[in-house]
């Protein structure tokens, strides 16, 4: 099933898109299994998924710590840690 | 009575506080977010994620609503290109009476800088760089965990 991946601010910079359509290969349990695996997609994945202590994420708009299972999700937002207000 | 927006237009602070002089409200409390000019910052530039940003905002204004009793609670972030001076964000909370309407719009914002997808880039001296976490808003959104 395709999922859509969002990135933002500088995981968005560093990967060069905003957005992309992926098919999630079988295996990946975890959100971090899956930011490992798209790590492997380009260099500039690489450099923005290189520390994941630094990377927050939301599974279908919720906002889940990496080590959450996957499951079968529409949406999976990968950003840094928040700096509003 | 909760009203959440997410806009890059400049926030117009007296059409929000007038929306929330009304409804039995007998306190107003109002916090407005400006960009400072830190180390010669030239601009800042706001960045969220639509529909995710507005859903964790409208659940923040409803624990507020729920815990303090809230008559209205709004919360306007700008987004985009702003300067030094602008407002970045307003929360302004209406109950029947002070201590709560304080206390709820200083919630709302400690929560905000940590729930809420919004990041901030600063430009300076033509250079832009990505604005890190700080600590202390985690320990001031951690304020509020306690028992209600």
């Amino acid at each position: 099933m395709a999922t859509e991946i969002l990135y933002f601010a500088w995981v968005r910079e560093k990967i060069g898109i905003g957005s992309e359509t992926v098919d999630l290969p079988a295996g990946l349990a975890t959100v971090g299994d899956l930011v490992g695996w798209l790590a492997g997609r380009s260099a500039g994945h690489a450099e923005a998924f290189a520390d994941p202590k630094r990377l927050r994420a939301a599974v279908d708009q919720t906002f889940v710590p990496l080590d959450a299972p996957l499951g079968q999700p529409r949406e999976i937002a990968i950003f840094p840690p928040v700096t509003g207000g | 009575m909760i009203a959440v927006t997410v806009d890059p237009r400049p926030i117009d602070i007296g059409a929000e506080y007038a929306a929330l002089a009304v409804g039995g409200a007998g306190g107003i409390a109002t916090f407005a977010g400006l960009v400072r000019a830190d180390d010669g910052v030239e601009a800042l530039t706001l960045e969220h994620y639509p529909g995710a940003t507005e859903a964790a905002l409208v659940s923040l204004a409803e624990a507020a609503v729920a815990r303090w009793e809230l008559t209205a609670a709004r919360i306007t972030h700008r987004v985009g290109r702003m300067v030094p001076g602008d407002t970045v964000v307003f929360v302004a909370t209406a109950a029947r009476h002070r201590a709560a309407a304080l206390e709820a719009c200083a919630f709302l914002i400690d929560r905000l800088k940590t729930e809420a997808p919004f990041w901030k880039k600063e430009t300076l001296a033509g250079a832009e760089r990505w604005v890190e976490p700080r600590g202390s808003d985690d320990a001031a959104a951690a304020r509020w965990n306690d028992a209600i």
